[in-house]
């Protein structure tokens, strides 16, 4: 008797944070969670569409609502994993909700494509909402077969799962819990992670990539002080910046950072006994390997990856061990790869 | 009484609220800097929004437009879950950032290309395309690390984590006619009544 969810997997989770959705799509049976995902939906426009067109990012989003509605059978719940997409969603909904002229403006512009949306109709809720208040802690602690005991996580929530929260959902729009009574039920050794609700530079690392160094520094030292093993977030825009970008940011400020990214969703693989293979786990640019290592998780040597890394040409200098070099973090991400 | 009366804004401050969906609150501001201290990029930027805020008040268009304020906002909501005044802020910045762009003032390209890049891909496709969107933003503002991202760009095709075409949707017309029909309310009315 699983319970039943309309589904919005937004562009990243489908490509970039591909491991997000392939752990989430490995547990939902374990936590009795059913998704049918929205027909034909759009791209929630981002950061960035609004930045163009404002009332354009509304429409945007009002045709996901309204293509949702038109699945509304046995729930109207709306879930997101990503939260740029469900605070754009939850935002939309609620302007639309609150506001007449929102409202107006945005049906005038769905019936410009024979659609329609009934503010009110749909819920939009983030999967860490749904696993925290609807799966429960207590069904999470039932289905964990292989606890996380001695892994240190530091709970990274990021900014628009909590803020600006317009719907009051979590409750706390900087020190939420929900994500570390979650990790905390899978056995995991939560840090109370002073920057759990900081920002991870969004799109600063297109925009000018120092300041986005900066905000990423700030986050990995500060998990790192707290001798965190991981940090473990429920964003793909989080997820990438903290991790794709985490070898550029040593580079930049000279410092040999290697905190691990990952998502709650494949913890909870682990917890609940998953092959770590199927969670996405090694599909990360700092390796989480040898963090897991620790607490007896054995991943695969990645001998295919190596054994399609052409050779280096030998005329080209690399980092030699003889000589007094400085520590040039960007080598080692090569090698990760 | 409904219908819409097109609003014509006497100053700037009204073009800004006019141009925000919702209720942007920004007359409400009280000038006590409380976003400044709250805004994790407010370091880099050329003026707080408080001083942004204030700037709007006496009609300085073009410094405002010319700032890079708007762009560096990272979309934190910091500013906004804090405001004693609930002014939806980040709101306002979008707006800041859209009126820019259509004012020929704007001077920071590499975040008005990425957004209008951004804009590219979902009018065409529908969907998001992070291949294509970071390729076009490197090579025009970070020629230099170019081999860096490159580098980074085969990582992520090596992991499964990158698409190397576009996935369009299926009634990508629809989508265009929606979006097409909501431009056409860009800073025109806004429409009071039930």
């Amino acid at each position: 008797m699983s319970k039943k969810y309309l589904f919005y997997p937004g562009c990243s989770m489908e490509r970039s944070a591909r491991p997000y959705l392939d752990s989430l799509l490995a547990i939902r049976e374990d936590i009795d969670v059913y998704l049918e995902d929205v027909q034909d939906w759009n791209c929630c426009g981002a950061t960035e569409y609004g930045a163009v067109h404002r009332w354009g990012s509304h429409a945007l989003t009002g045709r996901n609502l309204a293509l949702a509605q038109q699945q509304v059978n046995g729930t109207n719940t709306l879930v997101a994993g990503c939260s740029a997409c469900y605070l754009n969603l939850a935002k939309t909904e609620n302007y639309m909700r609150t506001n007449a002229d929102v409202n107006r403006k945005v049906n005038r512009a769905l019936a410009a494509g024979g659609l329609q949306y009934d503010a009110g109709t749909v819920e939009v809720r983030h999967l860490l909402d749904i696993v925290y208040n609807d799966v429960g802690l207590d069904k999470i602690k039932e289905m964990v077969t292989r606890p996380l005991t001695g892994l240190r996580v530091a709970p990274y929530y990021g900014c628009m799962i909590v803020r600006p929260d317009l719907d009051n959902r979590f409750g706390n729009a900087e020190y939420p819990q929900a994500l570390d009574q979650v990790l905390a039920a899978l056995g995991a050794t939560v840090i109370d992670f002073p920057l759990k609700t900081h920002c991870c530079s969004g799109h600063m690392t297109q925009i000018s990539p120092v300041v986005a160094y900066e905000l990423i520094r700030r986050l990995v030292h500060s998990a790192d002080q707290y001798k965190a093993d991981m940090m473990v977030t429920l964003c793909p825009m989080c997820q990438l910046n903290l991790d794709a970008y985490q070898g550029e940011m040593n580079g930049y400020y000279k410092t040999s950072y290697h905190m691990p990214v990952l998502y709650f969703t494949q913890l909870m693989g682990l917890a609940f006994g998953h092959d770590p293979a199927e969670l996405g786990i090694g599909k990360e640019f700092v390796d989480a390997r040898s963090a897991l290592a620790n607490i007896g998780v054995e991943l695969p040597a990645e001998e295919e990856e190596a054994a399609a890394k052409p050779a280096r040409p030998s005329g080209r200098r690399k980092k030699e061990e003889g000589l007094p070099m400085p520590l040039m973090p960007d080598d080692d991400v090569e090698e990760a790869e | 009484m409904t219908g819409s009366a097109p609003a014509t804004p006497r100053n700037f401050l009204e073009e800004v609220e006019l141009g925000t969906p919702g209720d942007s609150r920004l007359l409400m501001c009280i000038q006590c800097g409380t976003c400044g201290g709250s805004c994790p990029s407010g370091a880099d930027m050329n003026h707080t929004p408080r001083q942004l805020f204030a700037m709007i008040r006496a009609d300085m268009r073009e410094e405002v437009l010319t700032s890079n304020t708007p762009w560096y906002c990272v979309s934190c909501y910091y500013c906004m879950v804090r405001c004693p005044q609930d002014i939806h802020i980040t709101d306002i910045m979008y707006t800041l950032k859209d009126m820019a762009i259509k004012s020929d003032f704007n001077e920071e390209k590499a975040g008005s290309d990425l957004a209008q890049s951004f804009v590219d891909y979902v009018e065409n496709y529908g969907r998001s395309f992070e291949f294509g969107l970071a390729t076009r933003q490197y090579l025009r503002h970070q020629p230099l690390s170019i081999l860096k991202k490159a580098s980074m760009g085969l990582g992520m095709l090596s992991k499964g984590r990158i698409d190397l075409t576009p996935h369009k949707i299926e009634k990508i017309d629809q989508l265009r006619a929606i979006l097409e029909e909501a431009k056409s309310f860009d800073y025109v009315d806004q429409e009071v009544g039930p």
